[in-house]
């Protein structure tokens, strides 16, 4: 089976510094996906690079069987991939509704349609208010999401992600900063938008991450040490050592 | 009430406005006046397409009003001279067609990239364009620019379009028209992506669009825009020269815009109505009428950065609730030190205007406001400053007061 997402040998420094050094990992479709690693270790990088955020210094991207390395970010979000950000990252003084719904338009094919109202597209309009009930924001639907809470700013930033259909959807510590009740809304919506969708997750908590995903890869240094099933990266001595180890004490 | 009925009472307002206006103002001086200022509503309107819609700072969007015009004054005079049978009313849309070209042609170096580098792009095309056309004189005609007579053309249901008032009514249907599809694009997915860009550029590229390709027909929108209203000067002036297309029209279309408010669509509507009028009624009683447009400019950027549409959009709230009357004494208090301010203001600069430029040639007496006074003597600038000072004071003892009465009422209306 063609992996969904497939790195070979990616590169990237920095000026002189290599950040990600030689990273080489495959996702397959359907499949929930973390990657864990320490501070530093280049898990927002490699995303940016997959992305098309920046672009890889050497190596190869492969989204379902097609190179989309050092395509632009709009070119790769057509081809079924879409991300969040780390730090949020939405469209402050539109509502939450239309953050949203800028996030539908275009896998709905009405591109830069300038000869139709927005607000006539029924289907743009029924998605976008399924996905803003679906991230638990329907009462908050006209607030500018510049005034939102940092959770449900997080949410929109989901929601944003999701909006489009993507089949490869990549989110980058959805769950930072959150209460422990918040965690757990969050990690239910994770778990619903990602059934039959290819997801890839980067994470500091440990129990959404042994929670939610199928395998686990880990990022130390800008290379992937290990990418096996939970239980075996719990058992794994390499990364015992290099990540979980710190984590325990 | 649903929204297209709103928009429907909206848009019927503003076609009842455009029709009565004439018969109340019925001098000549204010017909002309409300033409320019129709003129004026268009540009201003097609510049916030791009700074209010899409966030892009240009400092040369007269060159498509400029060069639609110049297009329209030639086209008038080939169609006039060719006996060519199109009536004036359509000659708008040659305007139209040559902004979408130039907003195209110069669309695509000046939108490859936003903010700053974009802004620097707009003023270096500016400078081209306006330099280029006191060297193509065969063109833009020099110094005198590009004469043409509106009154060679068939008559269009029986009208010649020789009156001040016929032309009124050419340029308020084609204003009623540009509002209504400018108002429409920015409900179209398109100009909700234009928001998304000027909002988060980043993230619009991640929902699968191209910010350069937003930019680009945004661009494009607003130049088609600029040159209607270009055509329409040339109609209106019978002449089109290259004043129109350099820097100090494309500053004073981004005042208009701004001091009427970018963030709401009418913004660009107040400010083109305010600017014109005073652009025209300053200028009759102040040579230093520039230096006032500039102060004008720098208090809303500093107090009101959403201009006229921003301040009276803050007071919707209170209007509804029914409690803005709250607020007039309030607003009253601080009034009496904003007249002596603005009175000390105005003095210093009338003052200071007269013994710097008109002193040597015409002596130091002056009139000001009916009294005569000598601005070469101490009293009268002691006077100004006096109130300068006075009212500076006296603000900043009132102003809190209004900050106030505005979150106390605004709180009774939030309950
Ligand atoms: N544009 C850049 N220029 C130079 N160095 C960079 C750049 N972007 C990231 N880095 C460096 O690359 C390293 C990896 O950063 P990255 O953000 O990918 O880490 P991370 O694994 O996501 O960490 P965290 O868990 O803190 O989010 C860091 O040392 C960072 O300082
Ligand atoms: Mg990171």
């Amino acid at each position: 089976m063609t992996p969904a997402l497939s790195l070979q040998d990616v590169r990237k420094n920095f000026g002189p510094t290599e950040i990600i050094r030689g990273l080489t990992l495959d996702v397959m479709p359907r499949e929930r996906h973390a990657i864990i690693g320490p501070n530093g270790a280049g898990k927002s990088t490699t995303f940016h690079l997959i992305s098309g955020r920046i672009k890889p210094s050497s190596g190869s991207i492969r989204l379902n069987g097609a190179e989309i390395t050092g395509m632009a970010p709009y070119e790769i979000n057509r081809r079924g991939l879409s991300r969040s950000f780390q730090v949020t990252n939405i469209f402050p003084r539109l509502s939450v509704f239309e953050n949203v719904r800028c996030g539908v338009l275009w896998s709905l094919g009405y591109r830069y349609s300038f000869w139709r109202f927005v607000d006539k597209l029924r289907d743009a309009n029924e998605k976008a208010h399924a996905i803003v009930e679906e991230i638990g924001l329907g009462a908050r639907r006209h607030a500018p999401a510049g005034i939102l809470t940092y959770a449900e700013q997080r949410a929109l930033e989901i929601g944003v992600t999701i909006a489009g259909g993507a089949d490869v959807v990549m989110l980058d510590e959805p769950t930072a900063g959150m209460s422990k009740a918040e965690t757990e809304q969050a990690v239910a919506l994770i778990r619903k938008i990602s059934e039959g969708r290819t997801l890839v997750m980067v994470e500091h908590d440990m129990s959404v991450v042994f929670g939610l995903a199928d395998r686990i890869s880990v990022l130390v240094y800008g290379q992937i040490i290990a990418s096996d099933t939970p239980q075996a990266i719990r058992q794994n001595k390499a990364v015992r050592e290099a990540y979980l180890g710190e984590e325990a004490h | 009430m649903s929204t297209g009925v709103k928009h429907f009472i909206a848009f019927a307002a503003l076609a009842i406005i455009l029709i009565a206006l004439p018969k109340v103002f019925v001098s000549g001086s204010a017909h002309t006046m409300m033409s320019l200022m129709g003129i004026m509503i268009i540009f201003a309107l097609s510049y916030n397409i791009l700074l209010g819609q899409t966030g892009l700072l240009s400092f040369g969007h007269a060159v498509y009003y400029g060069l639609a015009g110049f297009c329209v004054a030639h086209a008038m005079n080939y169609i006039a001279r060719e006996k060519i049978g199109v009536p004036l009313p359509f000659i708008p849309l040659i305007g139209a067609f040559a902004g979408l070209f130039f907003g195209a042609l110069f669309g695509l170096i000046s939108t490859r990239r936003a903010g700053t580098v974009f802004s620097m792009i707009s003023l270096g095309i500016g400078e081209l364009v306006a330099s280029s056309a006191l060297i193509l004189r065969s063109f833009f005609g020099g110094e005198e620019g590009i004469p043409t007579n509106r009154t060679k053309f068939p008559p269009f249901f029986g009208y010649k379009f020789g009156p001040q008032i016929e032309v009124y009514y050419l340029i308020a249907f084609w204003c009623f028209v540009c509002i209504a599809l400018m108002y429409a694009l920015t409900r179209t997915p398109f100009g909700r992506m234009c928001n998304a860009v000027r909002d988060n550029p980043e993230r619009a590229e991640f929902v699968g669009y191209s910010t350069q390709r937003v930019r680009f027909i945004a661009f494009v929108f607003s130049a088609i825009f600029a040159g209607v209203a270009g055509a329409l000067a040339t109609i209106n002036f019978e002449l089109m020269n290259s004043q129109s297309l350099g820097a100090g029209q494309s500053g004073l279309v981004l005042l208009m815009t701004y001091v009427g408010g970018v963030g709401h669509f009418i913004g660009p509507i107040i400010g083109g109505v305010i600017i014109t009028f005073l652009q025209i009624s300053l200028s009759d009683i102040t040579k230093a009428w520039m230096l006032y447009f500039g102060l004008m400019f720098i208090l809303v950027v500093m107090f009101s950065p959403g201009g006229v549409a921003g301040w009276l959009a803050l007071h919707q709230p209170l209007l509804k609730g029914g409690r803005i009357f709250r607020l007039i004494p309030a607003y009253a208090l601080a009034l009496v030190p904003m007249a002596m301010l603005a009175a000390g203001l105005i003095m210093t600069i009338e003052l200071a205007h007269r013994m710097l430029v008109d002193a040597q040639s015409d002596g130091s007496v002056m009139k000001l406001a009916g009294w005569t006074v000598d601005a070469a003597k101490a009293q009268p600038w002691m006077l100004a400053i006096g109130l300068l000072v006075c009212g500076a004071l006296g603000l900043k003892l009132a102003w809190p007061k209004v900050r106030e009465a505005f979150a106390a009422q605004s709180a009774e209306v939030a309950q």
